[in-house]
């Protein structure tokens, strides 16, 4: 690691000012992916302002069907938070299945979303629960807010401070990790609302998190599994790599809908 | 005998360490003034070196020195080498190019050392290694061992033509081409062993202390044989005489084979705390493990098996190419050759066999032995052969490999190996009736129904362990004897210290070797420890590696036992005044057999340091040493059976049942042989399923750099095992001791993808058998 400066704001005022005043600053959130970076030298931020002592970005409430989710929020505290269970268990069982514990344990849903990895899981959901992005400067729905490979519509100083989103009837997600890193090879999530059915793929695109048209159009006409069974994805615009052509994932997007659609249904 | 004894399932003594974190491990040392180390590394696969300037890293904060290649050639350090000379089928030597521990000329592999800085901290000696400028010209780089062979590919050493370095063979080729063309059948493939990253969990590493006062050198090393180590750095690398270098080895945290060689880093370290004056240590980040460590396999093979009418086997012919990546490791030149060729008769009595390797560079990681060392190799192409003939036969492959088991023993193949004993149909069959073979249809049928798809693959293995009778390994090309040595020091109260030449980095020979001992004096465990892995201490051993610390090291301390026993019982029957053959040793006592009269051990052992009243003549001390060289080697066998069940959807593979059945010969103590025996089948499904080492082609740059994307198998990825034992005692050794290190990760790559073909209904499949490929195979098969 480079030498950084450490800053510890207690408001997401005093957090963007920071940034403002550093030649080159980071956010901090739960430094899964950040810290790595900077400790194999890839990233080398002048300073590093932590987000994870700001009391406004921390909790989940959920009223009636509205959700919402600061970005501080740990994925354990999403994994196991019965409030949100009752309503959209697919998020809480998503979030249990990202890293490991220890990842669990430290890695915010604000940093994944704002880090927007190809293969991460939250992006899927956020986009098939069209989910709103709050950040210190505005909201932005998730089709507005992932704008390609870990590319977001965010400022450099901009800060993510909630995620917010109406329970569907139902959701589901289907993840088949990448036998190495355990992120997403290809995971699908699916949401059913009365007007329509949303279906987002990560791990899969090479232009990172995208929404599956042909499989939403077909679920929203039967929202049963078989109903996919004479679908095939195109592979154009997949990635490809050692782990998986771009003919296996298209392979993968549908067989994960298939499961994302049977966990939904119960 | 006893609870602690031989054959007891005695908990590990060392673990206590290890699992509450008081183990002292290389990166725990800590010597005063000491500085550290970072190494600039080649970013290139291929590349001449123009110019390397340190200036600039000379003057950043905290610098001690930064040294280079030229300077470590004028203090006259010399190149590493490899220590098996193979002669190629023509006569010729191999042609070895040369390795400089710090490159001068010539990158040839990305992570090929370049200079070394030593510093304050580890940061500051990472920021200065970032500025030492050098400037290369690249060149094309070539990471496949065939295509490094074809005309017009990049030439890596000058003196290795067409990046050959031997084309050697082993047995009769006109006998096994003719028994071939006569053949009723024969069974054709071409078979891939993946390159394996051995990521032992404690990465390499190394603390060099020159003091002047006395001239003398230390090195604290992650190292399987320290005194190999400190052999081939005195006579080979010129980096001090052997009574002015201590190597100690202390815990090691696992090796596999990658830390039995010598790198750069060990000498150059050494060198550079002369150089710069302070002791400087060096710890390999993750990283540098995967880029730098000694990686293992890499083979492509084209085999031919011939069958007559009534199905057994009239040849085999065997045509390897061995990547052996950009410098000749260590041992390297004996895998494919030694440890390869002459186990390809398998447990089956073939009249002929041919085997021809062409030994390769390519810029990539050097390879050598790893956990098995081309046994796996040697026995995933006969077993995948076996099993793909006896499909083509349509004959059971239980059947087809009964009717060419050997049966009489002593039996000499015809790749140089005479088998001692063993009972192959034995374990065959305790493996059947522990997998209940005979229901897999059903189970089958079972599993159809619920949409996955079933498949059953075996694989019957021997191996060579015991490395090795010392003369045999000489006229081979050997340049080391491969005995071992014991001293088993009684101290003057009776309690035991027992010197070994065995390294042990994971084995648990501190409670196997006592265990012996215990046994032996019938003393608690408790009295005995095990000393190894230094060199001030140890006088001189060949270290641990091809499961050979059992046969060999075990054995030379019973030799030493032996002479023990016999000095205790002449002093006891001195002091009893009864005659030396009527004395036995029991249970802590040393007594007159059919009386009464006894002594306890620690008497006899205070007696033998008084020296107050020993027999006329007789030295005082109770302190014998032995050297064992084996007369030959040790032939571990069994069979394993895997069972998988694979989802067509996304072609994900379950190991559904895996049963083992070995035969070690006589089991010092079954709960550590089993933890081998889990250990070695997990790294074996590791290679099978998950493990593959990737280079970019162009590039050369290694794909696989990180667990982002190299796959270690992980405790959800093996099902709980079923492991048993038959036993035909070793008749080359004392104690009937055969091996069980190495023997999980040689049987079960081919069980593993036999069992997926079979599930598959297609044979043409690679390792690692990913999701993707096997999902690509079924959909070639469909
Ligand atoms: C071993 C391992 C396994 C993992 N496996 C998975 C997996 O299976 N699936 C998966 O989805 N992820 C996985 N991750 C990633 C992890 O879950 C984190 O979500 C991810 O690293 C980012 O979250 P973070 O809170 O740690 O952010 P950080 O690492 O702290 O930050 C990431 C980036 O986001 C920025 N940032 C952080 N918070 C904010 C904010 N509130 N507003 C604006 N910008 C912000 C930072 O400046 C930085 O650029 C894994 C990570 C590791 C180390």
């Amino acid at each position: 690691m480079y030498q950084t400066t450490y800053h510890r704001p207690s408001s997401v005022a005093e957090a963007v000012r920071m940034l403002g005043e550093a030649a080159d600053g980071k956010f901090l959130g739960g430094g899964q992916t950040l810290i790595p970076t900077m400790k194999q030298r890839l990233a080398a931020p002048s300073d590093v302002i932590d987000l994870r002592h700001i009391a406004e970005l921390k909790g989940i409430t959920v009223s009636g069907r509205d959700v919402r989710i600061g970005a501080g929020t740990t994925h354990e505290e999403v994994a196991n938070h019965s409030g949100l269970a009752a309503v959209c268990p697919a998020i809480c069982y998503l979030a249990g299945h990202i890293g490991d514990p220890h990842v669990r344990h430290m890695g915010t849903i604000g940093g994944s979303i704002s880090n927007n990895d190809p293969a991460a899981d939250y992006p899927s959901a956020m986009l098939a629960l069209n989910a709103m992005i709050h950040t210190s400067k505005r909201a932005l729905s998730a089709d507005e807010f992932f704008t390609g490979l870990f590319g977001t519509a965010l400022d450099e100083d901009e800060i993510v401070t909630a995620v917010s989103f109406t329970a569907p009837e139902k959701a589901g997600y289907a993840k088949f990790p990448n036998p190495a890193s355990r992120y997403a090879l290809t995971g699908v999530f699916v949401a059913k609302r009365p007007e329509g059915v949303r279906v987002a793929v990560t791990g899969a695109g090479e232009d990172g998190v995208f929404r599956a048209t042909a499989i939403e159009n077909a679920l929203s006409r039967s929202f049963e599994p078989s109903v996919l069974d004479g679908i095939a994805m195109p592979a154009d615009g997949l990635m490809s790599d050692i782990h998986a052509s771009a003919e296996y994932r298209a392979n993968l997007i549908v067989v994960m809908a298939k499961r994302a659609v049977q966990a939904a249904n119960g | 005998m006893g609870i602690e004894g031989i054959g007891a399932r005695v908990a590990r003594k060392e673990d206590k360490r290890f699992v509450t974190g008081l183990g002292r491990y290389v990166d725990d040392m800590v010597v005063p003034g000491m500085k550290y180390a970072v190494f600039v590394r080649s970013p290139h696969a291929h590349a001449a070196i123009r110019s390397i300037d340190t200036s600039a890293a000379k003057t950043m904060p905290g610098v001690i020195g930064v040294l280079t290649g030229p300077e470590l050639k004028s203090d006259g350090i010399g190149n590493l080498i490899c220590g098996w000379m193979i002669h190629s089928k023509d006569g010729s030597p191999m042609k070895m190019g040369a390795w400089s521990p710090l490159a001068t000329d010539k990158v040839r592999y990305v992570g090929d050392a370049v200079a070394i800085v030593v510093a304050e901290s580890r940061s500051l000696a990472r920021d200065a290694a970032e500025a030492v400028a050098v400037e290369y010209d690249e060149l094309p780089a070539v990471t496949d061992a065939v295509k490094a062979l074809e005309a017009g590919a990049p030439q890596i050493h000058p003196e290795a033509a067409n990046n050959l370095i031997y084309d050697w063979e082993l047995g009769d080729a006109a006998a096994t081409d003719q028994a071939i063309a006569g053949a009723a059948h024969v069974t054709r493939m071409r078979i891939v062993n993946n390159r394996l990253i051995p990521n032992a969990i404690e990465p390499r590493a190394a603390l060099g202390h020159y003091n002047p006062a006395e001239d003398h050198f230390t090195l604290w090393t992650t190292s399987q044989n320290p005194h190999v180590a400190r052999l081939v750095m005195s006579a080979f690398y010129n980096v001090a005489p052997e009574n002015k270098l201590r190597v100690i080895a202390p815990d090691v945290g696992g090796g596999f084979g990658s830390k039995i060689y010598i790198y750069p880093e060990e000498v150059v370290c050494l060198w550079a705390s002369k150089r710069t004056g302070v002791p400087v240590k060096w710890v390999a980040d993750r990283t540098e493990s995967f880029l730098c460590d000694a990686h293992g396999r890499d083979h492509v093979t084209e085999v031919a098996m011939a069958f007559d009418t009534d199905n057994r086997v009239v040849g085999l012919k065997v045509d390897t190419i061995a990547n052996f990546g950009a410098y000749m490791s260590l041992f390297s030149s004996c895998v494919p050759t030694y440890l390869y060729a002459t186990l390809l008769s398998g447990q089956y009595a073939f009249p002929h066999i041919h085997c021809n390797v062409r030994a390769v560079y390519t810029n990539t990681a050097p390879v050598d032995a790893y956990r098995g060392a081309g046994r796996p190799e040697a026995t995933y192409v006969l077993e995948r052969v076996m099993e793909t003939a006896a499909r083509e036969l349509g004959m059971s492959p239980a059947e087809l490999r009964r009717r060419n088991f050997i049966r009489e023993f002593p039996h000499q193949t015809p790749v140089i190996m005479n088998y001692d004993g063993g009972d192959y149909e034995a374990s065959l069959n305790a493996a059947m009736q522990a997998a209940d073979y005979a229901g897999f249809p059903a189970r089958r049928e079972e599993a159809k129904r619920r949409g996955k798809l079933r498949g059953i693959g075996m694989s019957c293995y021997i191996e060579a362990c015991g490395l090795a009778p010392s003369q045999a390994v000489g006229s081979l090309g050997a340049g080391v004897g491969l005995w071992e040595s014991a001293e088993v020091r009684v101290n003057a109260a009776g309690t035991i210290e027992v010197l070994t030449g065995s390294h042990s980095h994971g084995q648990g020979h501190e409670t196997t070797f006592a265990q012996v001992v215990a046994d032996r004096l019938g003393l608690p465990l408790d009295q005995v420890s095990i000393v190894h892995g230094d060199t001030d201490k140890v006088q001189m051993g060949m270290g641990t590696y091809g499961s050979r610390s059992g046969a060999v090291g075990i054995s030379a301390i019973v030799k030493a036992l032996d002479k023990v026993e016999t000095k205790a019982k002449k002093i006891a029957a001195h002091l009893l005044e009864a005659d030396e053959g009527d004395i036995v040793i029991e249970n802590g006592e040393v007594k007159v057999a059919g009386t009464d009269r006894s002594l306890p051990w620690f008497q006899v052992a205070l007696a033998a340091y008084t020296a107050h009243n020993l027999p006329a003549g007789m030295e005082p001390g109770l302190k014998e040493t032995a050297f064992y060289d084996p007369t030959n080697f040790t032939f571990p066998a069994g069979c394993y059976i895997c069972e998988v069940e694979i989802d067509p959807e996304t072609g994900v593979t379950e190991i559904v049942q895996f049963v083992a059945a070995d035969d070690f010969g006589t089991i010092i103590n079954p709960l550590i042989v089993e933890g081998q025996v889990h250990g070695g089948i997990t790294q074996g499904v590791g290679q099978a399923l998950l493990e593959g080492c990737v280079y970019d082609p162009t590039s050369g740059q290694l794909v696989t750099a990180s667990y982002m994307d190299y796959t270690m198998p992980r405790a959800a990825d093996v099902p709980s095992f079923k492991v048993s034992t038959t036993s035909t005692p070793s008749p080359s050794n004392p104690l009937g001791i055969k091996g069980c290190g190495e023997a999980g990760a040689i049987g079960s790559p081919p069980a593993v993808i036999n069992a997926i073909t079979d599930a598959i209904g297609n044979n043409d499949l690679t390792m690692p058998a990913t999701p993707q490929r096997v999902w690509a195979a079924l959909r070639k098969a469909q």
